[in-house]
Parts: C-alpha cells; sequence; structure tokens
C-alpha cells in the first residue's frame, strides 16, 4: 500500500470514528472554553491588562485541551486492541504517525478556533487586525506540540496513570514551543512590527519543525510490539 | 572493566579526591571580593551542573545505542545516567538557590539557565516515571529510549533558547576568555572539584550498571528454576 493512502485511511477513519462518537472533539472544545471561563473570573481582568493576559490565557486553554485529545488519541486504539493491528499491519509506521498527526492537528485546530472565537467575545478583544500573523504562528506552535503529543500519547497508552505520563512527559519538552508561541502571540497581537513577529514566528516553526521530524523518526520504535 | 580498575579501588580514588577538593574549596581557594565566603558554594554547584547536563547527553548515547544495537549495556547505562544525572540535579537545585540568596539577595528567579536546569530536572522526572509505569517489562527499554532521545533534543534547545532571553546568571566561567579575570586558585580549585564529582558520578554510575545486570540476571534465574 502506498504510504500516502495509509496516511489518508488513517486520518479519514479517525475523522470518521469521531463523527460517530464525539468522544475527542466535544470534551476537548468544552475543557476549552472551561479554561477561558475560570481565567476570566481568577484574574478579572481590566480591559488594558486583557492585552497582557491573552497571549498566556489561550496557549494554556490550547495545550491543556491538546493534552485531553493526545490521550484519547492512542488510548482509543489500546482499548480496542488496535495497536496490535497496526503494529503488525505491513505498512510503513510513519505512515501511521502521519495520519495520527493530521487528525490531531485537525481536533486542536477547531478546538483552537472555538477558544479564540470565546475569548474574542468574553474579552471583548478584535483578533481581525492581526488574524493572519496569529494564524500562522497557531499553526506551526501546533504543529511541533501536536506532533509531540501524538508520539508522547502512543507511548503513554503502555503505561500505567497515563492521564498522569503524558502530561509529565508532554510539558516540559513542549516548554519552549509554547513560551517562545506565547511571546510571538502577543507581538502579533500588540500589532508589533512585523520584522519583530516574523522573527518570533520563524523561532516558533524552527523548533516546531525539529520536533515534528524527530518525533517523525522515532515513532516506529514506539509502534513495534 | 572490573579486573583493571576494581571498584573499591575507584571509591578509594572518589573519597581522596573529594577530601582534597574540600580542601582547596575551603583553605586553598582565595575568597571572592563581592560575594564572600558564599562564593565558595559555586565549586560545588558548577561541578555538579555540568556533570547532571553530561549525564543527559549520556542518557542520549545509551538510548541511540540500544535503539540501533538492542544491546542492553547500553540501555543499562542510559538508565544509570538517568538515576545519577537526577541525584546530581538535584544537587544543583538545592546549590543554586542556597548561593543566590546572599548573592542576587532572592531564593530563585525565573531566568532563562535556572528555567532550563528546572526543565532538565522535569526531564528526569519524565524519564524515571516513565521506566517505572510500562505496563509491558518488555517494551521498558524502547520507550524510554524514545523518551530519551526527545529528552536530549529537549536540552539541547534549553541551551540554545536560553541565549534569547536576558539573564541574571553570571556568564559561563570557561567560556569567559581571559577576561573573566578568575584567580589561577580559583581555576585550579574549579578543576579539581570538577574532577571529583565526575570521579563519584562514575563511580555510582559503575555500581548502578552492575546492579541492574545482576537484578536481570536473578530474574533469568528465576524464570529458569520456575521452568
Amino acid at each position: 500500500m502506498h504510504s500516502l493512502n495509509v496516511v489518508w485511511a488513517v486520518f479519514a477513519k479517525d475523522l470518521r470514528v469521531e463523527w460517530r462518537s464525539r468522544e475527542t472533539l466535544a470534551p476537548m472544545c468544552v475543557f476549552g472554553l472551561l479554561v477561558v471561563f475560570l481565567f476570566n473570573f481568577a484574574f478579572e481582568t481590566a480591559h488594558e491588562e486583557t492585552l497582557r493576559l491573552l497571549p498566556g490565557l489561550l496557549w494554556i486553554a490550547f495545550a491543556f485541551s491538546g493534552i485531553l485529545g493526545f490521550n484519547r488519541s492512542f488510548a482509543a486504539e489500546r482499548e480496542n486492541g488496535c495497536m496490535e493491528g497496526m503494529a503488525l499491519a505491513p505498512v510503513d509506521p510513519s505512515a501511521i504517525f502521519v495520519g495520527k498527526l493530521m487528525a490531531n492537528l485537525v481536533f486542536l485546530g477547531v478546538t483552537e478556533a472555538v477558544i479564540v472565537f470565546a475569548a474574542a467575545i468574553w474579552y471583548n478583544f478584535s483578533f481581525l487586525p492581526s488574524l493572519g500573523w496569529l494564524a500562522l504562528i497557531v499553526f506551526f506552535g501546533t504543529l511541533g506540540y501536536a506532533a509531540l503529543g501524538t508520539i508522547f500519547g502512543a507511548i503513554a497508552a503502555n503505561t500505567r496513570m497515563r492521564e498522569v505520563m503524558l502530561p509529565v512527559m508532554q510539558f516540559p519538552v513542549a516548554f519552549w514551543i509554547l513560551i517562545l508561541a506565547v511571546d510571538a502571540t502577543s507581538d502579533a497581537l500588540r500589532n508589533a512590527a512585523s520584522s519583530e513577529i516574523s522573527q518570533g514566528l520563524f523561532r516558533v516553526a524552527g523548533i516546531s519543525v525539529i520536533f515534528a521530524a524527530v518525533s517523525f523518526l522515532l515513532f516506529e520504535y514506539v509502534l513495534e510490539e | 572493566m572490573k579486573k583493571i580498575f576494581p571498584p573499591t579501588i575507584h571509591l578509594a580514588i572518589t573519597l581522596v579526591w573529594l577530601v582534597v577538593s574540600l580542601y582547596m574549596i575551603f583553605l586553598y581557594a582565595p575568597e571572592e571580593a563581592t560575594m564572600g565566603e558564599a562564593q565558595r558554594i559555586f565549586y560545588i554547584h558548577f561541578s555538579v551542573a555540568c556533570t547532571s547536563l553530561l549525564a543527559f547527553f549520556f542518557v542520549f548515547l545509551g538510548s541511540m545505542g540500544y535503539l540501533m544495537k538492542r544491546s542492553r549495556p547500553a540501555d543499562d547505562f542510559a538508565y544509570a545516567s538517568a538515576e545519577v544525572g537526577f541525584l546530581y540535579c538535584c544537587a544543583v537545585l538545592i546549590t543554586g538557590p542556597l548561593w543566590a540568596k546572599p548573592a542576587w539577595g532572592i531564593w530563585w528567579t525565573w531566568d532563562p539557565r535556572l528555567t532550563s536546569t528546572f526543565i532538565l530536572w522535569l526531564l528526569y522526572i519524565a524519564y524515571l516515571m516513565l521506566r517505572s509505569y510500562v505496563t509491558n517489562p518488555g517494551r521498558v527499554e524502547v520507550l524510554s529510549a524514545v523518551f530519551g532521545i526527545l529528552g536530549s533534543v529537549d536540552a539541547v534547545i534549553d541551551y540554545m533558547a536560553i541565549r534569547w532571553w536576558r539573564t541574571q546568571h553570571p556568564q559561563p566561567v570557561l567560556a569567559g576568555g581571559p577576561g573573566s579575570g578568575l584567580d589561577p586558585r580559583m581555576w585550579l580549585t574549579v578543576f579539581v572539584t570538577w574532577g571529583a564529582f565526575l570521579c563519584l558520578f562514575f563511580y555510582l554510575l559503575r555500581q548502578r550498571m552492575t546492579m541492574a545486570r545482576t537484578q536481570r540476571e536473578l530474574i533469568q534465574l528465576r524464570r529458569e528454576l520456575a521452568t
């Protein structure tokens, strides 16, 4: 089977399962909204402080809802005995990784759109002037974050207490992606000079691509039984 | 290795070396002009910090070795390095604040270098937790090797990302060049102390590796007896 077909098969399967069961996307969105909601009352921000807090708030909401999704991603396969099936299938394991990663990107992407929309309304903040930059930064930050989440989700599915193990592995390794993304997002929302924003974007993108590439190369070892 | 350089002799050398470095830290090295006596903790802080970073590099080497050759000793090496490295990393996080309080007036600050040491500590914890929580015993080595490599990539990025932040931490002494103005006696003390802590590190490492091997042999024997 051609690798691209495998990627598509895994990706389409994950979306179809999600369409029928609605077990991943709905909890992610609800959880993301809850984070934004709680944040509002935990800090009671005045309008002028919003700009300072918003980038961090957005990325914390993205990160937490992401963890929820990554945990489901392979736990569901494990429960149904599909991990063995995937490991035994005569296909390139990296293709399975890419398919899984794409599904996770879609789930997290939708969640992020919902979170940004909610933040725009609840914090009375217009994202429109910086939407292009924001979309690029969020895309690249999410790429690296989801790549790590996909491989760590697969590792955590092999452990006891996987709900704990995933964030314990994910947060220290994804730390710089999040921090640099918060930095770049804050530049974008402030409407800083585009040279400044693009520098931040390149840092996020660089680190994300490194992590995505290493995860891609290592995934075959995680899948083997 | 055991025949040429028995552990008991290694231990004896380590102890003597540690005593010599203690003497040099407290009696031989001159007092630092601005920070006074508290600065003497620097020799230990610096030695354990360098060694804990080196230990994660060993985790990387062991993990790569295991994934490529599937050799048990490589995995033992990675595991032992992680355990001893974690110990050293704890020592960094203890000696650091003890020195920071008199020197900066605060115990802790989220300065990039402190942050990256803290992340290294978290990586050690995650690695060791992962090793004890994998359900299928036959998969521990591979899964922890994958995490070890991703963690090492993160550790390297840590030390790159530092340059993108302003830092309160002193610039690295070794890279400071002649301008860093360290007294020659201080230099000597730095190297002797670092040597002593490296020697201790390797002693603990080899003992831990021997322990892992014995443990595996024991499990093997039990299995043979049972069948």
